[in-house]
């Protein structure tokens, strides 16, 4: 579905006062090949190019060189651009400024009408989008009054209506509660499972990379790590190097293992619990 | 601080005027307005403000809700009313220290907080009846005959309801940045209208540079829901011009007539 061939991209910038074009590169050659229908988080801390990437499965950006493919569509091609965005659609961190119209279903409404659809299928697309986010109650109210959650849940549904394979979003839960953060990843995950939506979900947080099928692990424009969540959080050392987090039950398996403890690779609470049950009931 | 303005403040509820169609209303809005400063005489004022107040009910949406649209207003009308009671030249009734006020002063007075009270009114049943999109759709609509003379009707029309989307963002902004800079021992009560002037730069940088910030990120968002897509958007609800509509319309215009015939018979 999603594919980047040897992807490399930087920045151009003018120096004002000497004319020189400086450059920075920020992404060092990304080879990702990503399934239709998986659900791929993609992890790395603050700078080291999630979001340039994720910009790239919108052709909001392009390549300096390499190659992305969406759907076989390559992103270079200017006539591909349109088709590109509609069939991958993309939700943003801050869900104050993605926001485009005063009333939910109007917002949901925005990108059909775009693409000049017609009127009556707009409607049906906007009721669909809403019910499969759970905001159908709330068609008619005001995005401003929304909660964090609702919003993203909105910005969501105003991608739904393009009726995309494959969904984006860059960090969506950052500026959020708990329990927006809860709605948002619940949302995603049952588009994932009930419509085999893609969704390629950028976070920082360990707890949603764990509920997914793949998790990428970027640093400094560079793939480092690339696997099952188990697979990847295994690799704590490497993890512990570049900074990153790594859930609080797979760091306390990887101590009790170095303390000569015959405990598995966890992720999960309930994996751990079942793992520190089974030693206590070796011990007696 | 900016929150009790009413104006783009729009409040769902059901009845006639909400349903009516926003390019009517528009039309109709601007009439009041001509007819509200065209008018003369008491009994035009008095059926003016009656008509106005009838409005005003058949909209569903509670009278407490104008009076605190007026509410940020009322230091201009007031103003307003005072200059006209003081200033105007005419027949002297009472006289004190420097002032004189004479019988036209408080006549022009009473008039003008009238037309002011009423203009204030009558457009926030525009924007309090109308969802801030339809509007926009509305006044899209109303200016896409000049799209042939280059007018960009459709750019207009989303940078007003952009504009309109982001005023409770903006206003919300504000009150942060003011609370953030006044613990950092900012002062925006105190002084005279300089220093309080000076002291509003504070504000207004940090303001300007998030929204800038903002529109960055809103644009990015807008090209990736294929804004410019095609040239021929469409509409997720389309209003057309309904019997009913034109028949308001007509009910408005001949009760305005009536109003100012009033005014020339009397
Ligand atoms: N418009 C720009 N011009 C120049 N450099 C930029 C620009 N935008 C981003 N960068 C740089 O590119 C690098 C990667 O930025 P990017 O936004 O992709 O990081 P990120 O992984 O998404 O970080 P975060 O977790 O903060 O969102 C950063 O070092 C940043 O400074
Ligand atoms: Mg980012």
């Amino acid at each position: 579905m999603l594919e980047t061939i040897n992807l490399r991209f930087e920045f151009r910038d003018e120096d004002l006062e000497t004319g020189e074009i400086l450059t920075d590169e920020i992404l060092h050659g990304i080879d990702l090949k990503i399934e239709k229908g998986s659900f791929v988080t993609v992890l790395g801390h603050n700078g080291s190019g999630k979001s340039t990437l994720a910009k790239h499965f919108n052709a909001i950006l392009t390549p300096s060189s390499g190659n992305v493919l969406v759907g076989g569509l390559n992103t270079r091609d200017t006539k591909n651009v349109f088709d590109i965005r509609k069939r991958c659609g993309m939700v943003f961190q801050n869900p104050d400024n993605q926001i485009v119209a005063a009333i939910v279903e109007d917002e949901v409404a925005f990108a059909p009408e775009n693409l000049g659809i017609d009127p009556k299928i707009i409607r049906e697309r906007v009721d669909a989008s809403l019910k499969a986010v759970e905001m159908y109650d709330y068609m008619h109210s005001q995005t401003s009054k929304l909660s964090g959650g609702q919003k993203q849940r909105v910005a969501i549904a105003g991608v739904l209506a393009m009726e995309p394979e494959c969904i984006v979003l860059d960090e969506p839960t950052a500026m959020l509660d708990p329990r927006g953060r809860r709605e948002v990843i619940s949302t995603i995950k049952r588009l994932n499972k009930t419509k085999n939506m893609t969704v390629v979900l950028i976070t920082h947080y360990m707890d949603e990379a764990v509920q997914s099928d793949r998790t990428v692990v970027i640093d400094d424009g560079k793939v480092v790590l690339d696997g099952t969540p188990k697979e990847v959080f295994s690799h704590i050392e490497t993890l512990d190097k570049i900074g990153l987090d790594i859930p609080q039950v797979t760091r306390l398996m990887y101590k009790l293992r170095q303390d000569g403890f015959d405990v598995p690779e966890c992720i999960t609470v309930d994996e751990a619990k079942q793992a520190i049950l089974n030693i206590l009931g070796k011990r007696k | 601080m900016f929150k009790d303005i009413i104006i783009g403040q729009y409040i769902n509820a059901d009845s006639v005027l909400h349903r009516l169609d926003p390019k009517i209303k528009i039309i109709l809005t601007v009439l009041y307005v001509v007819v509200l400063f065209i008018i003369r005489g008491s009994v035009s004022y008095v059926l003016f403000a009656l008509m106005t107040l009838c409005l005003v009910l058949m909209s569903n949406i509670k009278p407490k809700v104008f009076i605190k649209g007026l509410k940020p207003l009322v230091f201009i009308i007031i103003f307003t009313a005072v200059m006209n009671l003081l200033l105007t030249p005419g027949t002297v009734m009472v006289r004190f220290w420097i002032f004189k006020i004479t019988y036209e002063g408080i006549r022009s007075a009473v008039i003008m907080f009238t037309r002011l009270v009423l203009l204030v009114t009558g457009t926030s049943l525009l924007t309090l009846t109308t969802s801030p999109l339809k509007l926009t759709d509305a006044i899209e609509t109303l200016l896409s005959p000049l799209s042939h003379i280059k007018v960009p009707a459709h750019e207009i029309a989303m940078m007003m309801s952009i504009a309109i989307r982001f005023i409770p963002t903006l206003a919300d902004e504000t009150d942060k940045i003011q609370k953030a800079q006044t613990s950092r021992g900012a002062d925006f009560q105190s002084g005279n209208i300089i220093t309080r002037a000076r002291a509003m730069i504070p504000l207004l940088v940090p303001l300007f540079i998030s929204a800038f910030r903002r529109a960055d990120e809103l644009a990015t968002a807008m090209d990736s829901r294929c804004y410019n897509a095609t040239i021929k958007r469409t509409k997720l609800n389309t209003s057309r011009i309904g019997k009913a509509d034109i028949s308001y319309a007509l009910v408005f215009i001949c009760t305005n007539i009536i109003i100012i015939m009033f005014g020339y018979i009397i």
